[in-house]
């Protein structure tokens, strides 16, 4: 597994970044874009993630994980992206690592790029990926004797932007976000956590990993690789 | 043991990467929330958005209060209540 880079569009256009990618890249024919999923569930897969990765390669698959503009290593502000920068990323991505397929993981399959084939991991909407976020914002807050609603927070929220989980997230972010759903698109395959047995490792309080999910997963996209 | 504790105790043993006997020798007097320090604010909220998919129940803000999260008793009657309700 190698660090890259691949050029990212800004956000609003104008002259590309850099953003890094993780990759196994050694001019295979079949080469499968990782979306990687998001927030703080993108931390409690990244080691799941890498693990797939790995099993891909040893079937003799190439595959890339970029990160995405405002998260993991990226230099970009968070404040300043919206759900497209992301499909922008990927799809730039997806143009630049010459892939054949994608594998999206939970929200990452919310801002897919469009004509790729592929699988969906665990699909799950924006908006309950945003209630989640918004819940734990509010439980934090009781805790420190201090109330707030998911309804007052969700009206600042889209007027001013709102941090959650640590996370700055744009009034356009929210709003798109909350919009999103996955299954809409053509040539993607939803492949259910229950397929793969064991707990879904994003629930997990302490990041874990799951060789046996792992296998699972990797099994299931190298079948269609080769297919 | 019915079908709404077995569920529950799958929610937690995924939450906290325990395994099916561990959980299953929760008692009502468990301590969940100021016992388990690994159960911050993040893993609470995924916590009950699972509870809402896997009990099919719905959750209101204003009763997520740290007295339900207490022991596994007090999570158990939250629960079988918010069913009765529903």
């Amino acid at each position: 597994m190698k660090p890259d880079t691949y050029p990212c569009p800004l956000p609003g256009g104008g002259a590309a970044a850099r953003e890094y990618a993780l990759t196994f890249d050694h001019g295979r024919k079949g080469r499968v874009l990782i979306a990687p999923a998001l927030f703080d569930e993108g931390h409690k897969l990244r080691r799941f993630t890498a693990e797939v990765m790995r099993r891909l390669d040893g079937a003799g698959i190439d595959c890339f994980l970029p990160d995405l503009p405002g998260l993991n290593e990226s230099e970009q502000d968070l404040a300043l992206i919206e759900p497209e920068d992301w499909r922008m990323a990927l799809e730039a991505a997806a143009r630049h690592f010459e892939v054949t397929h994608v594998l999206a993981l939970r929200g990452g399959g919310l801002v897919l790029p469009g004509k790729l084939g592929g699988w969906h991991y665990a699909p799950v909407k924006g908006a309950s990926l945003l209630k989640t976020m918004l819940r734990a914002r509010i439980i934090a807050a009781r805790e420190t004797g201090r109330e707030e609603s998911i309804d007052a927070l969700t009206e600042h929220g889209l007027a001013m932007g709102l941090e959650l989980a640590g996370y700055s997230l744009s009034g356009e972010m929210l709003r798109q976000l909350g919009e999103l759903i996955p299954g809409k698109q053509p040539g993607i395959t939803a492949i259910e956590h229950d397929l793969l047995g064991g707990g879904p490792l994003w629930l997990r309080a302490e990041s874990d990993e799951d060789r046996a999910q792992a296998d699972a997963l990797a099994a299931i996209v190298a079948i269609g690789v080769d297919a | 043991m019915d079908t709404t504790d077995r569920k529950l105790r799958a929610i937690l043993a995924d939450v906290l990467g325990l395994k099916p006997d561990q959980v299953a020798e929760f008692t009502a007097d468990t301590g969940l929330f100021g016992d388990l320090p690994e159960l911050d604010s993040m893993a609470v909220a995924g916590l009950l958005t699972e509870m809402e998919d896997r009990l099919d129940i719905v959750i209101d803000e204003d009763e997520i209060d740290g007295d339900i999260f207490e022991t596994y008793g007090s999570l158990l009657a939250f629960t079988r209540a918010k069913q009765d309700a529903g």
